[in-house]
């Protein structure tokens, strides 16, 4: 596979009979992502579109063999749900939600380490567009159809400028092993730096985009792993050149608040670290064409 | 979101946290009459404004008679401040808050952030209260305590103990501190706040610890469980762009320029305001439309974008994935007619149903500006915003 999610990743859904839940689990489905049912209190036992829908994630997971939960639970009640996964020993769960308090994701992440690392739940996002290996499977809310399958790794906070980067490659002809969205929270659950090793060490990951913004100290962290640890060539860019200092620009994250957090210092620090920086949204495509060649 | 430093105060004091005795006031007589129910010698007339820094730019007066309380609250009243948190336009003074002397002996800096590093809420403090914190870690970095909590078990008395003693304070106020400590931090824990910061924590020359002055902010995404904390927004010290966008559910900031921009998602909307600026123009907002954005939510954005007088030509840029381009143009060719737009406008359709968006604008008959890539776009944008302006001035 290349990283995360493949043609044989058992998805389990929860909200999946809610709208949102529902319309994205047969996008999925279309694609030929393996979804193996759903999670919606009080509605175990039943179907939806055909899935089988269950009470809670240990008991899908103990009918199904599900590894992998995509949630569309609202932000007020995703917490609660990312908890459950982890409980229920599912591998990897991806939270789409945008609007999850803080403190909550505090809570969430100290609650992850209860368990031996090896047990460990890896959490995406929240507030992400998903993860994808193009031509296998995905679990998300991004159009597929825009994502060549190939050998370059994309990892981002932002779910659209990550299309306009895979988009932008696949017009010159570059190919996705897997884009990964880790969200526009400030407290998320895998950051730059861990999804990175994870390419770093995929046979099927010739080369890495990322695609970072404004605020948090995320990047500066990836760059020191790039530099210390990578040998395979990595292209960046930074949104929010234009941000006012101070201002929190959408994501709940995406505000400067201390040194070494705007967008020329992050540009600095990457490219001391070797990193090859796409100068403008405009040039993902052109800038990883020439990194390749 | 945030608050003022009187209702901070009011919230801090019920978890145990010692404040001076004050009063609000609306009018210079108002003041005069909070000062007299304090009864004490001298009081603090203090402006209300969403910013540190008031000191400086005149927002805090010490008085010692009823014509001083009513000159320095008739100064401050109606008078918009300006310090280096809020911009050049300033914030306005509504409400003042009347507060009893305090005789201080000793300042000092306590402040609860969340750490994005740590994933945690971090204690931060320093015996060097009163300066700006920025200024207390370039100047006096040694200075500088910091305390992790752990979230599983709250903060516990042996933290604030240990901040206590390395803060100096006699072995007297400790336990004093460890009740205002643990107290700020409850606050903070219970109520969602983001931010809570108490400069200057004081000694007074009696041997009592007091906050002189609290700030507190609010997570957004957690106002939902506190109503009652909601109800303590003050629109008056926003800005008016934004509350407007705000009230309608738009994610929008506003900006110094003169090209609106509408765009879907945080990050593409980021790189679209690059973008504009890289090209020779400069945004006058952001906004972000967000997932299946309907005509009538691409309408009302245009409205949140022309709500801005400096804006003098629009750029849309959409990458639709769970967006639908064929609803965007749909609500692009609305606003156009509704609004009866006349400035240059430039759309950029790609992802999702973008052969049928694309064919709505084209059949629409409408003067729009359509562009494949988002360089494209911005260009565009910046050309036929420079082509409009200089008509505009050759027309004045």
């Amino acid at each position: 596979m290349a990283i995360l999610i493949d043609k044989n990743s058992k998805v389990l859904v929860t909200g999946l009979t809610g709208r949102i839940g529902s319309f994205h689990a047969q996008e999925m489905r279309d694609y030929g992502t393996n979804v193996v049912g759903g999670v919606t209190p009080g509605k175990g036992g039943t179907t939806h579109n055909g899935l089988p829908v269950f009470n809670t994630v240990k008991g899908a997971v103990a009918e199904t063999g599900a590894d992998l939960v995509i949630a569309f639970v609202p932000p007020p009640f995703a917490a609660d749900s990312i908890m459950e996964a982890a409980d229920a020993g599912i591998k990897t769960c991806v939270c789409i939600a945008d609007g999850i308090p803080t403190q909550d994701m505090i809570r969430v992440k100290r609650y992850m380490r209860r368990y031996k690392e090896e047990k460990r739940m890896r959490l995406i996002g929240p507030n992400c567009a998903g993860i994808i290996t193009p031509g296998q499977a995905f679990a998300g809310l991004m159009p597929p159809a825009i994502y060549l399958p190939g050998r370059v790794g994309i990892v981002g906070r932002s779910g659209t400028l990550g299309y306009e980067a895979a988009s932008q490659m696949k017009s010159r002809g570059i190919g996705v092993s897997s884009s990964i969205g880790i969200g526009g929270d400030p407290i998320n659950g895998s950051s730059f730096r861990d999804i990175l090793e994870l390419f770093e060490n995929d046979p099927e990951t010739d080369a890495v985009v990322m695609v970072g913004e404004i605020g948090g100290p995320q990047e500066a962290e990836a760059a020191a792993y790039i530099r210390d640890h990578m040998k395979k060539p990595v292209a960046a860019y930074i949104a929010g050149l234009s941000a006012p200092k101070g201002r929190r620009m959408g994501h709940a994250g995406a505000i400067v608040s201390a040194f070494g957090e705007s967008a020329q210092e992050k540009v600095e620090i990457l490219s001391g670290a070797g990193v090859t920086i796409v100068p403008t949204p405009s040039t993902f495509g052109e800038t990883v064409e020439k990194m390749l060649s | 979101m945030d608050i003022h430093e009187y209702q901070a105060k009011e919230l801090l004091k019920k978890f145990g946290v010692n404040v001076p005795r004050g009063g609000i006031a609306y009018s210079p007589e108002q003041a005069v009459y909070r000062a007299q129910e304090l009864s004490g010698e001298k009081c603090v007339v203090k402006a209300q404004i969403h910013s540190g820094a008031r000191g400086k730019a005149g927002g805090v007066r010490i008085c010692s008679t009823d014509d001083e309380i009513s000159d320095a609250a008739a100064w401050m009243l109606g008078r918009k401040l300006v310090t280096h948190q809020t911009g050049p336009q300033g914030k306005l003074v509504g409400r003042l808050y009347i507060e009893e002397a305090t005789d201080i002996a000793q300042e000092i800096y306590l402040g609860f952030v969340m750490d994005r590093t740590e994933e945690r809420v971090v204690v931060v403090a320093s015996a060097q209260g009163g300066m700006e914190i920025e200024d207390i870690s370039e100047d006096e970095p040694d200075s500088i305590i910091r305390s992790v909590v752990d979230p599983a078990v709250g903060m516990q008395a042996f933290q604030a103990r240990e901040i206590a003693f390395q803060l100096g304070l006699d072995a007297a106020l400790i336990p004093q501190a460890v009740k205002q400590i643990t107290g700020c931090y409850k606050a903070m824990d219970e109520l969602d706040a983001s931010m809570l910061e108490i400069n200057p924590l004081v000694v007074t020359g009696g041997g009592e610890i007091v906050a002189l002055d609290a700030k507190l902010s609010f997570d957004d995404n957690a106002l939902f469980r506190h109503p009652e904390i909601s109800e303590l927004r003050d629109k008056s010290q926003e800005d008016s762009r934004e509350t407007y966008a705000e009230d309608r559910g738009l994610s929008y900031i506003g900006l110094e320029g003169e090209i609106g921009c509408i765009v879907n998602g945080a990050g593409l909307a980021m790189a679209t305001l690059d973008m504009i600026k890289m090209s020779g123009g400069e945004p006058a907002n952001f906004l972000d439309v967000g997932g299946g954005a309907s005509p009538e939510r691409v309408l009302m954005s245009f409205k949140a974008v022309l709500n801005d007088p400096n804006v003098e030509a629009i750029l849309v840029n959409i990458f639709a994935g769970i967006n639908r381009c064929d609803w965007i143009a749909e609500g692009v060719v609305r606003a156009v007619q509704e609004l009866k737009l006349t400035m240059p406008l430039v759309v950029r359709l790609s992802g999702t149903n973008v052969e049928e968006g694309r064919k709505l604008l084209n059949e629409s008959g409408l003067n729009i500006t359509t562009a494949e890539t988002l360089a494209e776009a911005a260009e565009k944008v910046v050309a036929a915003w420079k082509k409009a302006s200089t008509k505009n001035a050759e027309a004045i």
